[in-house]
């Protein structure tokens, strides 16, 4: 199971403010924090997060568990930057990284997936001339949402049964089967949105 | 009840034949769908709902047909499929019943109180703002179930709702099917939810091999596949 960007039920200021104006802050917000340079201001865009985080009565076990997937490529990141660049710069690279994904996991942690699909199909609205289906956009969106606690409980189920075979340190017997099958969820999922009427 | 004719119906995926000769004309409460795996009892199920359109022949519902009037047939018949993981498509309970009421010019008052009202029916009102991927598998199915009902078709397909529960939970989605008033067509390997039927249907290597009530068919499949 994962704890990953999934909505959480509240009431809290964060979760009241619509969604179409938490997506534009999050860009706003994903615009100005690369364009920091300095520790510091990294360091506190940081804990201004985590306050948002407490704002929205989300633990801080919450917030830790969207890092967590960055985990390998935060530290491989740094070391990187610490080598190449000094500590200045991988405190700012690193904290840049985890200021993004949090911020974005606290928009889908106190946004309905709805009101977000509802919020991308009116952004892209605007854009029909050019030939873009704003539905289909959100759709993706959506699916997109949907899809990453399928994808994590399919790839524990292939860990498992390559366990149980005895095949741990494969990784083309976890990588094949777990295609596969995702590949065969895909389908499944496309003639299920068939039957719901999603392309007529 | 609405009334699905298949005159003739047959279906090929290039040069395998799945389906052949299927002349019927289902107007019963309900309809129960046997046969082996490969048998092409779900190929034929998915034809009613325009899903897979026939090769030969010509399926329709009411007398709309599934080729031109594709459409109009999906807003009359629900289907359910076997795995609800695969029909889930939104990340919360009361979301993914919602999803199939979009582009349906309903206002958001109605679209709450619709889905509501469905959640309450099927006992997972506790669970609206709950990750769908969280449920139990039996609740995975009321909510694949509560997701077509609440579109509220007139006929309802389900291909095998119940081969991935353990019994209390198949006994539990029979008996929320038991009480629909929905026409239902149900394809399943578990025989004693045909109790009670009007007709089943048993199919065999493709064809339609009978079609009879219960007390007939099913004795006459149980010695087919022994």
């Amino acid at each position: 199971m994962t704890a990953l960007g999934l909505y959480r039920p509240g009431t809290s200021p964060l979760h009241r403010a619509p969604g179409g104006l938490k997506l534009l802050l999050l860009l706003l917000a994903g615009v100005g924090v690369v364009l920091l340079h300095r520790p510091w201001p990294v360091l506190a865009a940081l804990v201004a997060v985590v306050l948002c985080y407490a704002v929205a009565g989300l633990s801080p076990r919450v917030a830790l568990a969207q890092l967590r997937p960055l985990a390998w490529v935060g530290a491989v990141t740094a070391l990187f930057q610490l080598v190449v660049a000094g500590w200045e710069r991988a405190v700012v690279v690193v904290g840049v990284l985890a200021v993004l994904v949090l911020l974005a996991a606290l928009v889908t942690l106190t946004t309905r997936t709805t009101e977000l699909v509802d919020a991308v199909v009116a952004g892209c609205r605007p854009l029909r001339p050019l030939g873009v289906d704003a539905e289909r956009v959100g759709l993706v969106l959506a699916l997109g949402v949907r899809c990453v606690p399928v994808v994590v409980a399919l790839a524990g189920e292939v860990r498992d049964a390559q366990r149980a075979r005895g095949l741990a340190a494969s990784p083309r017997a976890f990588a094949v089967p777990l295609i596969v099958r995702s590949l065969r969820h895909a389908d499944a999922l496309g003639d299920a949105l068939a039957a719901r009427g999603v392309d007529d | 009840m609405p009334v699905i004719e298949a005159p003739g119906v047959g279906h090929r995926y290039v040069d395998r034949v799945v389906l052949a000769g299927v002349d019927v004309r289902l107007e019963e409460r309900r309809v129960g769908i046997v046969g082996a795996n490969g048998s092409g009892k779900s190929t034929f199920a998915r034809m009613l709902n325009g899903l897979v359109l026939p090769t030969d022949g010509w399926v329709s519902v009411d007398g709309l047909d599934t080729r031109r009037e594709g459409r109009a047939v999906r807003r009359r018949v629900g289907f359910c499929f076997t795995d609800p993981d695969a029909q889930i498509v939104m990340p919360t309970v009361a979301e993914d019943v919602a999803f199939g009421l979009r582009r349906r010019g309903l206002s958001r008052a109605e679209v709450r109180e619709r889905v509501d009202r469905v959640l309450a029916a099927h006992d997972l009102a506790g669970h609206a703002d709950h990750p769908a991927h969280l449920l139990s598998g039996g609740q995975k199915q009321l909510l694949a179930l509560a997701s077509v009902l609440v579109t509220e078709p007139d006929v309802l397909v389900m291909d095998e709702p119940t081969t991935l529960l353990d019994l209390r939970n198949a006994q539990r989605v029979s008996r929320v099917v038991e009480a629909l008033p929905q026409q239902v067509v149900l394809v399943t390997h578990h025989l004693d939810l045909l109790d009670g039927f009007d007709r089943v249907l048993v199919f065999d290597e493709g064809r339609l091999v009978l079609d009879d009530v219960p007390d007939v068919a099913v004795p006459y499949y149980r010695k087919l596949m022994a």
